[in-house]
């Protein structure tokens, strides 16, 4: 067991995944010398070389596009977009081909491609640095969405999603790139199932979902919860795509009561998806309507403003009152 | 165009790079176009170009006819069936025979083919079985072949998008290539063709896929079948330059040739697949041609072009041309071009009854293909799907029984 960040745990779990599969290599703008923007892929190249850490042109199609074909040949690669709000130039690429190669050939051919995007806001940066589109990719049959909250997850999911037959999108929660865990590097243990919800705190009373960077404000407000004398069960869904709803469903049959949290705007998101199944699956056993926390319907605000858009301890305390008033 | 207007190579003192054939250089496009059959069947010369059509044997030229007859009534049948409701919709290739036959047969078997969607006669060259390609017009699959079996890829409908895959599966060549010569392996090196149109060329994709092939040398040959229309709108829209003439942009040779001549496009071709497999880089190869037809059988090309324009390039045909050099010079008779027809008429005899017995699919293999490993949803939709079709076949029997 030892205590590393979370951009380290990747760091690691690419070392690994590097040097387990022959076949797989990275790719993306600045992922050689500079070690990312981030130093998510620090020293790799050094270690591996020029061909299995591919610095590219600054081209998110370019990346994506030629990633399908690398995997075509039999490659594993995976692709760093450099922030979330980049990632648009390669949409095309991911939801028209990297989707459905496999859908499209019959299963004759597979595209084992893991795209890793920084997402989410709290940063302070600028426009584009910020955002959260999980729910534009999980909308797109054929993807697979995993997103890890603490450095043990980090490092084993993402050797996880590059052992994976799939294309899987890899979102890291960037604020968060800095938080301290402990990662057992020989053991997987609960994590050994990557589309695996966790309950990370038992409860009674409510439930609470959230993933990626809202965790932690999600189990703050569980424990604030605590002292107001609410027992509050915390999931870490860590799969967007898919859900893990068996997990969900029986902790809401327990609590009776669900608010689920993310960055992302509410409208069309990932949270009014878990609302309507769970609603199809416990509606006798909810004591309230399922509430949802998270951004506004507007482009993600300016960094000044930011704290106001996000969820944060308070804004799922307020739902959860409002959950427990029915 | 403003081909003239461009500055050209030499002019200001510096240096032209003679490594390449002639044809890759800014320059006046007519006078640059690489061509060695004209449409009078006569076989003309070029200083790099003929050493390649000299080692053509009759039986090759033969064959190429052969090729293109038969690609040409598969054309004409598919446009029939379509007519007659057995496809949702065609893509017809006529007028495109010889760049198509020309650059399939100049590949190996180790080469890899990226199509976009009216590679019909390449897909011929591949042994791609023409009723499977089909499959994809007839709506019942979204690929149809097995792309791995004649390393022909799938149909791709986003324009330019497998311009991007060449280039990536180009980088896994070389990644290849490179442990095959490690442990000792001469296995014959391989190189990928990229098919796409004047119209995609104005995609974004293809801009990437080019920067991304020089910067990497990637084996790759962009091979551009400029048809002169995109659906309805021509070439002058999509680009200001012969579109050979970006190759220099890029760095990398290209190369119009005469799209209609089979024995220069295939020279061509041979060429450029020689170069990239040595490992000298990526080339582009204008295919300078005509789409006779529509683009698909859903337009009307008398809405947007002049018919003299096609009677024009009519006379340029790439069977006629080979037709009379094959008879000129004794390679063929009567009874050759006889069976040629009847061949043709075989084939779509195949295609047509093959067509009309493709049937299917069910929706269950729809479900089975989303992922390659297990879903829970889509597991879960299945089988809610299963209980609903249950739920029919329950009703059915029920109103049997009362019967």
């Amino acid at each position: 067991m030892t205590t590393m960040t979370i951009a380290k745990a990747i760091n690691e779990g690419l070392r690994a995944s590097l040097t387990n599969n022959p076949k797989s290599l990275l790719m993306g703008e600045d992922i050689g010398p500079l070690g990312g923007v981030y130093r998510v892929t620090d020293g790799l190249i050094k270690e591996f070389g020029a061909d299995r850490v591919v610095d590219t042109p600054l081209a998110e199609s370019g990346i994506v596009g030629t990633a399908i074909g690398l995997a075509l040949r039999g490659y594993r690669p995976i692709c760093e977009i450099q922030f979330d709000g980049f990632v648009f130039p390669g949409f095309n690429q991911i939801t028209t081909q990297l989707a459905k190669m496999h859908s499209r050939s019959a299963g004759k051919l597979t595209v084992p491609v893991v795209i890793r995007i920084p997402y989410g806001g709290g940063i302070g940066s600028i426009e584009h640095h910020s955002e959260s589109p999980e729910a534009l990719f999980a909308h797109t049959a054929g993807l697979r969405i995993i997103t890890p909250s603490n450095a043990h997850d980090a490092y084993w999911m993402i050797q996880q999603a590059v052992d994976c037959t799939d294309p899987v999108i890899f979102f890291e929660p960037k604020r968060r790139y800095w938080l301290k865990g402990e990662v057992d590097t020989e053991n997987p243990g609960p994590a050994s199932d990557p589309f695996q919800a966790h309950i990370l705190r038992e409860g009674s009373d409510a439930t609470i979902v959230a993933y990626g960077p809202l965790v932690p404000v999600a189990l703050a407000a569980a424990a604030a919860a605590q002292e107001d004398g609410h027992s509050v069960e915390v999931i870490d869904l860590r799969s967007i795509s898919p859900i893990d709803f068996d997990t969900v469903t029986a902790s809401v049959k327990k609590t009776g009561r669900l608010i689920v949290a993310h960055e992302a705007p509410t409208f069309g998101g990932i949270g009014g998806e878990i609302a309507a199944r769970i609603s199809e699956r416990a509606f006798l056993h909810l004591e309230a309507p399922v509430i949802r926390v998270g951004g506004f319907h507007m482009p993600y605000p300016v960094a000044k403003v930011e704290e106001d858009y996000l969820p944060d301890i308070d804004k799922i305390l307020e739902a959860l009152d409002r959950s427990l008033a029915y | 165009m403003g081909a003239t207007q461009l500055p050209t190579p030499g002019t200001n003192g510096a240096a032209v790079d003679q490594q390449v054939p002639s044809g890759c250089v800014l320059s006046d496009p007519a006078a640059e176009m690489i061509q060695l059959l004209g449409p009078d069947g006569k076989l003309g010369t070029d200083p790099v170009f003929s050493d390649y059509a000299k080692r053509l044997e009759p039986g090759q030229l033969r064959g190429f006819y052969a090729d293109m007859a038969k690609v040409r009534r598969f054309d004409q049948e598919a446009t029939a069936l379509q007519r007659q409701g057995e496809l949702a919709l065609w893509v017809p290739l006529t007028g495109q025979e010889a760049a198509q036959i020309g650059s399939g047969r100049a590949t190996q078997r180790q080469d890899y083919i990226f199509p976009t969607y009216r590679e019909h006669g390449v897909a011929l060259t591949r042994d791609v079985d023409l009723a499977e390609l089909l499959k994809l017009f007839r709506g019942i699959s979204n690929g149809g072949w097995d792309p791995t079996e004649n390393n022909f890829h799938l149909y791709t409908l986003v324009l330019a998008a497998q311009t991007l895959h060449s280039v990536g599966y180009a980088m896994g060549i070389q990644r290849d290539q490179k442990l095959a010569e490690a442990g000792g392996s001469n296995e014959p090196k391989a190189a990928v063709v990229a098919y796409f149109g004047d119209g995609a060329s104005s995609e974004g994709d293809v801009h990437e896929s080019m920067v991304f092939a020089a910067s990497y040398n990637a084996p790759v040959v962009f091979f551009c079948q400029n048809n002169h229309w995109a659906i309805s709108v021509p070439t002058e829209v999509q680009t200001k330059v012969p579109l050979f003439n970006r190759a220099k942009g890029y760095g990398f040779p290209g190369i119009r040739v005469d799209g209609n001549d089979v024995i220069a496009v295939h020279a061509v071709t041979e060429w450029a697949l020689e170069h990239a497999r040595e490992g000298r880089g990526p080339v582009l190869i204008e295919a300078y041609t005509y789409r006779v037809g529509a683009h698909t059988t859903a337009d009307d090309p008398t809405k947007y072009r002049d018919s003299a324009e096609e009677v024009a390039w009519r006379g340029k045909d790439p069977l006629d041309r080979l037709e009379k050099y094959l008879r000129s010079e004794g390679l063929a008779d009567d009874a050759f071009f006889e069976e040629v027809r009847v061949d043709g008429d075989k084939l779509a005899a195949h295609v047509r009854s093959t067509t009309q017995s493709l049937t299917g699919p069910n929706i269950r293999e729809s479900f089975a293909g989303v992922y390659a490993e297990p879903h829970p949803l889509v597991a879960e939709e299945l089988a809610w799907f299963e209980e609903y079709s249950a739920g029919f076949e329950a009703d059915d029997e029920e109103e049997a029984g009362n019967r």
